[in-house]
């Protein structure tokens, strides 16, 4: 037996040490960015961060009080407006993938790999279409062609994450609400949406938090604002654009406001991310 | 099934057929309905598709027609004269998306290898939590932090070293710090979740047994890594690669904010170049000609198709690779 012992040569084992290593090495490459990057956002973003800064409108450099109110007012107004036909579109298509669209069917096989492909567009290409389809049309930016570009942004990612959903409730609640005699569509809305529905919400807010930090579709669609807009068919601010306008300008009072506006966009999107991860435990419980 | 169902009940004589007829007329419009109106919305997709790819084409007909194939070889950009070429733009997205994958790549498949291999179970969620947290942040933000904090950094310490060790071609002048080694690794960092992601998506799928077996003939925890984890997952890692390579390229923001934005195809990795999806964002708004407009939709459309044939052939691998797992 000492074969089977002393079997496994230095070579080897010192392979095996060092390529796990290597592996934890990874880890550690990863976290060491990331940490760098919180740490800056927060320490540079609450060094200039006030009550004004909610309050008030941008102002030319130089004169304090400056905030970024009609921004941050600009990305939930952008983000409401794209989730008001991105959400619906996505959870119908979802609820038909799931539904109808079985395993032999050549239309939804097509659709559920398109959804693949679109949410692969880069979101730069998307705001060229929102360009044409509604700025061009209207002859002017607005929020309307904004939110369109981030509702078009969300349909593929909403559309997804509700067949998944919708396909872990189990067979056994579809086939006894059947047999109750209840219609199918009423099956569908009654019992499987409803069952999924804290899953499809953790979907929907994931997809919220990804447009809420979009920048590219926004730059020629919603535009940017110094003011508040009086309407929605008007230039908008938001934060991402105004974050990124004041990144490349020259002064540093327009930086340090850059990184303001960085944590208190960060802070929005981490917040609903943290809530769809609530939603989803809950949802968990209910389903199983 | 279903109608031999109705058959027996038919048999059993008018009174019991009766309800399930009942059932059928008046559910079944309901049911019509509600198919079509679920089917309307899941053609969204399609409709949205072949949108994109008509609005792009027909918005930059003018730029295709003027300009033709040698939009594609051209290396010159100039909207005075309106002459206009993509070349140097695809060169530096291209670059940029490459370097960047040269450093993901290898990250992302020993961290999910971490994760689904060699980490206690417990540290396991925590790190995909931080890697999730990584995929969470906004790109304008990255790109905030590669202007101010990354950049200086690498002018500072990173870019002297690797003059001095490596030198011409790649590694030319100290530069600002804004430069195509910069993008690469800001769009690294941003790539990595969807590289991570899917690679401990595949590596989940292959079973448990593969791996005990190979350690029960004495392989060593990394051997039985390579042959049973790795070997059968390959093109699936490549599927991950592909589509961290899709990402990559449409990237925009943080790319914008440090490649330097100057339109030139060298091979310093430390020059200041532009990217497709950069030169999209910098000149959109200052656009003035039709012209001009029109050749920045041709650069969109670019993109989109290598974007789009890139995504496809990673889903069909990633496809192909889980179908394969699951049926053995």
């Amino acid at each position: 037996m000492p074969g089977l012992q002393g079997g496994m040569s230095a070579r080897r084992r010192y392979t095996d040490l060092g390529m796990r290593g290597l592996c934890w090495l990874a880890m550690l490459a990863v976290v060491i960015p990331l940490c760098s990057l919180l740490v800056y956002v927060i320490m540079q973003g609450t060094k200039r961060f006030d009550f004004d800064f909610f309050r008030n409108l941008p102002r030319p450099v130089g004169i304090p009080g400056a905030g970024m109110a009609n921004g941050i007012v600009g990305t939930l107004e952008l983000v409401i407006c794209g989730s008001l036909f991105g959400v619906p579109t996505g959870v119908m298509a979802g609820v038909y993938l799931s539904e109808y669209g079985g395993k032999g069917k050549r239309f939804a096989q097509v659709v559920r790999f398109l959804a693949d492909v679109l949410s692969g567009v880069p979101s730069i290409v998307t705001g060229i279409f929102a360009y044409e389809i509604v700025v061009r049309p209207m002859q002017g930016f607005s929020a309307l062609a904004g939110g369109f570009a981030l509702g078009t942004m969300m349909i593929p990612v909403v559309t997804r994450a509700t067949e998944e959903m919708m396909n872990l409730v189990p067979g056994g609640l579809r086939e006894a609400s059947l047999a109750l005699g209840v219609p199918k569509w009423k099956t569908t809305l009654m019992v499987v949406l409803r069952t999924a529905q804290s899953g499809i919400a953790t979907g929907v807010l994931l997809a919220l938090a990804r447009v809420a930090g979009e920048t590219a579709p926004l730059l020629f669609t919603s535009f940017n604002n110094q003011f508040w807009p009086s309407s929605p068919m008007q230039p908008t601010a938001s934060l991402t654009v105004q974050i990124f306008n004041y990144a490349i300008s020259p002064y540093e009072e327009w930086h340090d406001q850059a990184w303001t506006g960085a944590f208190v966009l960060l802070i929005m999107v981490l917040l609903v991310s943290l809530a769809s991860r609530l939603v989803f435990s809950r949802s968990k419980q209910t389903i199983f | 099934m279903s109608t031999e169902v109705q058959e027996a009940i038919n048999m059993e004589g008018s009174a019991a057929a009766e309800p399930s007829m009942f059932l059928d007329r008046h559910s079944g419009r309901g049911d019509r309905m509600f198919h079509g109106v679920a089917m309307g919305f899941a053609s969204a997709l399609p409709i949205l598709a072949v949108a994109i790819l008509v609005v792009l084409g027909i918005a930059s007909a003018l730029c295709m027609k003027s300009m033709g194939w040698g939009f594609l070889v051209s290396q010159e950009w100039d909207p005075v004269k309106e002459n206009f070429g993509a070349a140097a733009f695809a060169y530096g997205t291209i670059l940029s998306s490459f370097l960047a994958l040269l450093i993901a790549g290898p990250l992302g498949i020993a961290i999910a290898l971490t994760i689904t291999e060699f980490a206690p179970i417990k540290f396991r969620s925590a790190a995909a939590f931080l890697v999730e947290m990584l995929a969470a942040v906004p790109s304008v933000i990255y790109g905030l932090w590669g202007m101010f904090v990354l950049a200086p950094l690498m002018r500072v310490y990173v870019n002297p070293i690797l003059v001095k060790c490596i030198g011409k071609p790649f590694f030319d002048g100290a530069g600002t710090g804004l430069c195509m080694l910069t993008a690469g690794v800001v769009v690294a960092i941003m790539i990595l979740p969807t590289v991570m992601a899917i690679c401990r998506e595949v590596f989940d799928s292959v079973p448990v047994a593969l791996r005990e077996s190979a350690l029960a003939l004495g392989a060593t925890r990394w051997e039985s890594t390579t042959l049973s984890v790795l070997a059968p997952s390959k093109a699936g890692i490549v599927g991950a690669l592909i589509l961290g390579m899709g990402r990559a390229l449409g990237e925009t923001m943080a790319v914008t904010m440090v490649i330097g934005n100057r339109a030139l195809i060298s091979p310093n990795l430390l020059g200041p170049s532009d990217s497709l999806a950069s030169a999209i964002a910098n000149q959109f708004t200052e656009a003035t000609s039709s012209m001009h407009l029109s050749a920045l939709a041709e650069l969109g459309f670019l993109l989109f198709f290598i974007t789009m044939a890139l995504n496809m052939a990673a889903r069909l691998l990633v496809w192909a690779t889980a179908t394969r797992m699951g049926g053995s």
